[in-house]
């Protein structure tokens, strides 16, 4: 038996989706950019709406996401993500539309648009990467930033007497009505990352049938700007970030309908 | 009705898709307008009041980007929030209308008229090398008017466009013949006339990206290029004004909005006093008539410019007039308009000679 023998359709169990192009990632190996693009894709493939979707990109390592996923794209600028979504979807109400952001984006300069949006129920869903750290420009505290974690511009530790708390803005947009799905979750093991796919699907068909706001947090790993390697980043998360961001559902209404 | 209120009746008949806005004064009548009239159950145009004018400007900059078509209404403060977000839809050549009915600034300033943002709507306003075109309305039927014309010059050019309307024509009643309601474009037209949209359907094509980044300088200096390129096409197409009594003019007036028309009461009372003045109007203030005003600077003894503001349209004037003759400003600020007795006074100063 060759290879090629091999390599025939039915016989395959994995593969990648194929609305991930062969583009080469810009991400940092370890990161959790790439794994959350792959599950992304293969939910919209999966969900039939690989003709039906408009992602909203940010400004933030992900600002290139355009590049890796086949599908219309609007790149926002940083933080406006969410009222971009908001006049793409009430436009073209029979679309997916989803925005995808990072902490920087969604919660310090575009927090009065994640508010607003989520608040007036749009029906779109959130995919907000949380790794607690401005990643593009180098490393930077973001609003999520743990206390005493060392940044570049928090190089001493982030001390809540002058930066303030780690904003845990999921749990603040749960208590909006306008919501009808908040969850946090991971991608940091293979479980999680089939839980964060199931919760992604969750969010998308919930914009679908015009449920409301779907966010779906994910507690990401930022190794170059945490300065550890993939595997210790891992560690890291788990024994940091995680007690400050607990993984799980935070709200979900349209379950308990 | 008023000048405001004809931009929203004319925006529902024109068939716009979207109008995204926040409230200030003086033009919060648009916003007004369109929530009573209710046009989602007519037209199916989306109405949506924002949480703040940069976030109207960039639904403005997403609703664009899907091909439909869309706009907003401020006035002076909140066009300055939303001048990031229109350097983003400049940069993604994205058909958009802007309405600014100014007051006085800078600052919060007044709720009173002003065209004191001249030279934020035609000199860039935003960060990067871009223009948009500027249209200035005299009159409520220049309000309803030039938002179709708005429109057809924004798809025509992928351009945005703003109305530059200062609080007088926002906030003043005329009669007005409101354009004909015309059915919003079916999504079948918007593909075929903005192949570029992101419409959410790449199964028949490849997949379209809005995106005004480029790392590439090369590519970025190219991108700059073409914009360039679309400004000089609009410069030699679309300059647009209205000549008064040039025909024997020995002196010029140069006003926009509703200063041209105090001018030409001014001007119409000097004449009876055997004063030649002639007045032009500029109806584009980007791109402006460089042209026209150079023409007539090589017949008349002198100029004034006459803005509610401390001096900005006057240095287009004199860079079209190369310094060959004397151009003298009257301006009045803070949301001081000036009766056409003031502005006459003004100018016999300023040309003693011209009685």
């Amino acid at each position: 038996m060759t290879l090629e023998d091999i390599k025939r359709p039915e016989n395959i169990v994995y593969c990648k989706p194929s609305l991930l192009n062969d583009n080469n990632m810009h991400y940092c190996p370890g990161c959790s950019h790439g794994v959350v693009h792959k599950i992304l894709a293969e939910t919209i493939e999966e969900m039939g709406l690989e003709n039906n979707t408009i992602g909203i990109a940010p400004v933030g390592c992900a600002v290139f996401a355009y590049n890796y996923i086949d599908i219309d794209w609007i790149e926002a600028a940083h933080g406006r993500a969410p009222a971009v979504a908001t006049a793409a979807k009430r436009l073209n109400p029979s679309n997916l539309v989803f925005t995808y952001q990072g902490d920087g984006d969604l919660a310090a300069i575009g927090t009065a648009e994640t508010i607003h949006a989520a608040n007036r129920g749009e029906n779109i869903a959130i995919i907000f990467i949380n790794n607690a750290i401005y990643g593009m420009t180098g490393g930077q505290m973001a609003p999520t930033t743990l206390e005493g974690m060392a940044t570049s511009t928090t190089p001493y530790g982030r001390r809540v007497d002058l930066n303030g708390y780690p904003l845990k803005i999921s749990d603040l947009l749960a208590q909006l009505e306008g919501t009808c799905y908040v969850t946090r979750q991971a991608v940091h093991t293979t479980a999680a990352v089939k839980k964060a796919k199931q919760a992604i699907r969750k969010a998308f068909e919930n914009s679908m049938a015009k449920r409301g706001t779907s966010v779906v947090e994910i507690v990401s790993t930022c190794n170059s700007g945490w300065k550890k390697s993939p595997v210790k980043s891992n560690e890291w998360m788990v024994e940091n970030m995680l007690p400050q961001y607990p993984l799980g559902d935070i709200k979900n209404i349209v379950d308990k309908q | 009705m008023k000048g405001n209120e004809a931009i929203a009746h004319a925006a529902i008949r024109y068939g716009v898709d979207g109008y995204f806005g926040y409230p200030i004064t003086p033009q919060s009548e648009i916003l007004e307008t369109l929530e009573a009239e209710m046009p989602w159950e007519t037209t199916g145009m989306v109405v949506l009041q924002a949480e703040s004018e940069i976030s109207s400007i960039n639904m403005v900059y997403g609703g664009a980007a899907t091909g439909k078509a869309v706009m907003t209404s401020s006035s002076s403060p909140g066009i300055s929030l939303m001048q990031e977000g229109l350097s983003y839809i400049a940069a993604g050549e994205l058909p958009a209308l802007v309405v600014n009915v100014m007051r006085g600034g800078p600052g919060l300033g007044t709720i009173h008229p002003s065209q004191s943002d001249y030279f934020q709507a035609t000199k860039g306003g935003g960060h990067g090398d871009y223009h948009f075109i500027v249209l200035a309305p005299a009159t409520v039927q220049e309000m309803a008017d030039f938002v179709g014309l708005g429109f057809d010059l924004a798809f025509k050019y992928r351009t945005p466009a703003m109305i530059l309307a200062d609080g007088i024509v926002g906030q003043m009643m005329e009669k007005v013949v409101l354009p004909p309601f015309r059915p919003r474009r079916t999504d079948e037209e918007i593909a075929l006339q903005c192949p570029w949209a992101v419409t959410g359907h790449p199964a028949k094509r490849k997949p379209n990206v809005m995106t005004t980044l480029e790392l590439d300088s090369a590519k970025m200096e190219e991108n700059n290029e073409r914009y360039q390129r679309t400004y000089r096409l609009i410069e030699s197409n679309e300059v647009r004004f209205q000549g008064y009594h040039l025909d024997d003019a020995e002196y010029l007036m140069v006003a926009f909005g509703s200063m041209a028309r105090i001018c030409l009461k001014a001007i119409e009372d000097a004449r009876l006093a055997g004063m030649k003045i002639g007045l032009i109007r500029p109806i584009t203030l980007w791109p402006f008539p460089y042209e026209a005003i150079a023409e007539l600077s090589r017949k008349v003894k002198g100029m004034l410019v006459v803005e509610l503001n401390a001096g900005q349209m006057i240095e287009d004037v004199r860079i079209a007039t190369e310094g060959r003759v004397p151009v003298h400003h009257f301006g009045r600020m803070g949301g001081i308009v000036p009766d056409p007795g003031q502005v006459l006074d003004s100018f016999i100063s300023f040309f003693p000679h011209s009685k």
